[in-house]
């Protein structure tokens, strides 16, 4: 581990925890975390459970046991006493209010036009007013280069600008952690650059924690502090992107660099 | 004679023009058991498909058996059930009524489906997105789930709005005179089917093509994203 992780203050904990979908393990036991305005790469083989890290930090997947803390908070858990009860729909709509997320597949509401995709749930959730969320939704667009696209509908956007209108429309509710669920792999490959130009620029901003699962090794090296290569539903390997990426020390690290960075070998 | 209008049987002609507004009688009353049958199977339906995603097996499962034993019995045992059973049990309904009533007891395992499937068919991606934007469930199904099934099951429902509409000449059985029943008794008392029988046919050719035409019309100008929200 490097220095950063050993700031005791995880913004971000997994405390031996344990998710399975039927018969099969996706995490086993993992220990996690990411300090505050961190930025992690998860890499891995699919099904090592890298989304899945993701997806239980956003409440849409359960934990089987363990426990994860975001902010030092449980997040599927409340404290009750010394000990631990699941956690209340209110509990995790509090704790939810600290993450965004942006998905593989973008998940832009169709129906809505791209600004009132990023007002709605700041004026429902947040309580902002409308007018004061369209302004900001503005400055959001602006940020990702769309003013121009305000008022047009999702299917009428590329996919590369579908998902800058996602990470917009996730810093609209202005999260402490920011979660980027593989968000290029769903794009035709020119319109990659445009979005991973977007985070670049999301991952200068100091105070915003970042976790991000992505296929795009030079881009991961380039914006990480730090990378974990996951296996079989556990951190194999974790470094600096420096040392993940020239010197790794496990075989099946070796391994994995090997096939996604030199695939025709 | 017939509602009080008599028939003239001089020519085929006359007595199939003489007709004509004894059979639109049975016509009016044909749209309104399917107007109220059909008003019954949305609410009740929606009251179905409600019951069956409830969280808890005790009241799914029951719905679920409901709607498959309505869906697998013929219309005609319901009818009579509700026109000879629930009288010995003191509840006596008028014929309209209990037609109505059982045609909307009928269709609503159907539209049960429909709204279900129209409202599992908005892709996954949608709840998860308004969840990880924290979103209230209420707000997600009003304003995300909602606008997008909507377009999904309004062509669906038109469907069975004609359907409804040709089973209606099943009441026929419990003394409502719709259409089809009011031509058999012009058949009855002159003798004569064939000019009544395919006028009501023909009348159903001419409601069931501009419904079918409504429903296609629907099915292609809703807007499949669903309805907009600026």
């Amino acid at each position: 581990m490097n220095d950063a992780t050993k700031t005791r203050d995880p913004i971000i904990k997994f405390d031996k925890v344990v998710k399975r979908f039927g018969d099969h393990v996706v995490l086993d036991e993992l220990d996690f975390e990411v300090q505050r305005g961190e930025k992690v790469t998860i890499i891995g083989p699919s099904g090592s459970g890298k989304s899945t890290v993701l997806r239980i930090l956003m409440t849409l997947e359960e934990i089987n046991d363990g426990v994860v803390y975001v902010g030092g908070e449980p997040l599927w858990h409340q404290r009750k006493g010394d000990s631990l009860a699941p956690a209340s729909e209110q509990h995790l709509r509090q704790m939810r209010s600290q993450l965004g997320m942006v998905f593989q597949q973008f998940n832009l509401f169709p129906h809505m036009t791209v600004l009132r995709n990023l007002t709605e749930a700041p004026v429902q959730v947040l309580g902002v007013s409308k007018a004061e969320a369209r302004k900001r939704g503005m400055e959001l667009l602006e940020m990702v280069g769309l003013t121009d696209q305000a008022g047009k509908y999702p299917h009428q956007l590329s996919g590369g600008q579908q998902q800058r209108v996602g990470i917009a429309r996730a810093l609209a509710m202005r999260p402490k952690v920011m979660l980027f669920d593989e968000p290029t792999s769903a794009l035709d490959p020119e319109l990659v650059g445009e979005v991973l130009n977007v985070i670049r620029t999301l991952a200068d901003e100091h105070d915003l924690t970042m976790l991000l699962v992505t296929h795009e090794m030079h881009f991961a090296r380039q914006v990480s502090d730090r990378i974990c290569f996951f296996d079989q539903g556990r951190i194999k390997e974790q470094g600096k992107p420096e040392d993940i990426f020239t010197a790794p020390k496990e075989e099946r690290t070796k391994a994995f660099l090997k096939a996604v960075l030199d695939p025709d070998d | 004679m017939f509602f009080g209008i008599e028939w003239d049987t001089s020519s085929q002609w006359a007595f199939a023009v003489s007709i004509f507004p004894i059979l639109l009688h049975g016509l009016v009353v044909t749209l309104q058991a399917t107007v109220v049958g059909f008003f019954i199977a949305l609410i009740l339906g929606l009251v179905l498909a409600a019951l069956k995603s409830a969280p808890t097996r005790l009241i799914r499962w029951p719905a679920k058996l409901v709607t498959e034993f309505i869906r697998d019995t013929p219309l005609l045992i319901q009818l009579f059930f509700l026109f000879y059973v629930l009288p010995e049990f003191g509840l006596t309904l008028p014929a309209f009524l209990t037609g109505a009533l059982a045609l909307g007891v009928q269709y609503s395992a159907y539209t049960s489906e429909v709204y279900r499937a129209g409202l599992e068919a908005v892709a996954k991606g949608q709840r998860e997105a308004a969840r990880a934007l924290n979103l209230a469930s209420s707000r997600t199904f009003t304003h995300i789930i909602l606008p997008q099934a909507v377009p999904r099951i309004i062509p669906a429902l038109g469907n069975y709005l004609v359907s409804i509409m040709k089973d209606v000449p099943v009441l026929s059985v419990v003394t409502v005179l719709e259409m089809l029943g009011v031509a058999k008794i012009i058949g009855d008392r002159t003798g004569g089917y064939l000019i009544p029988l395919s006028m009501v046919g023909g009348l159903y050719l001419v409601m069931t093509i501009i419904a079918s035409f409504g429903v296609r019309y629907l099915d292609t100008h809703l807007p499949k994203r669903g309805l907009s929200l600026k």
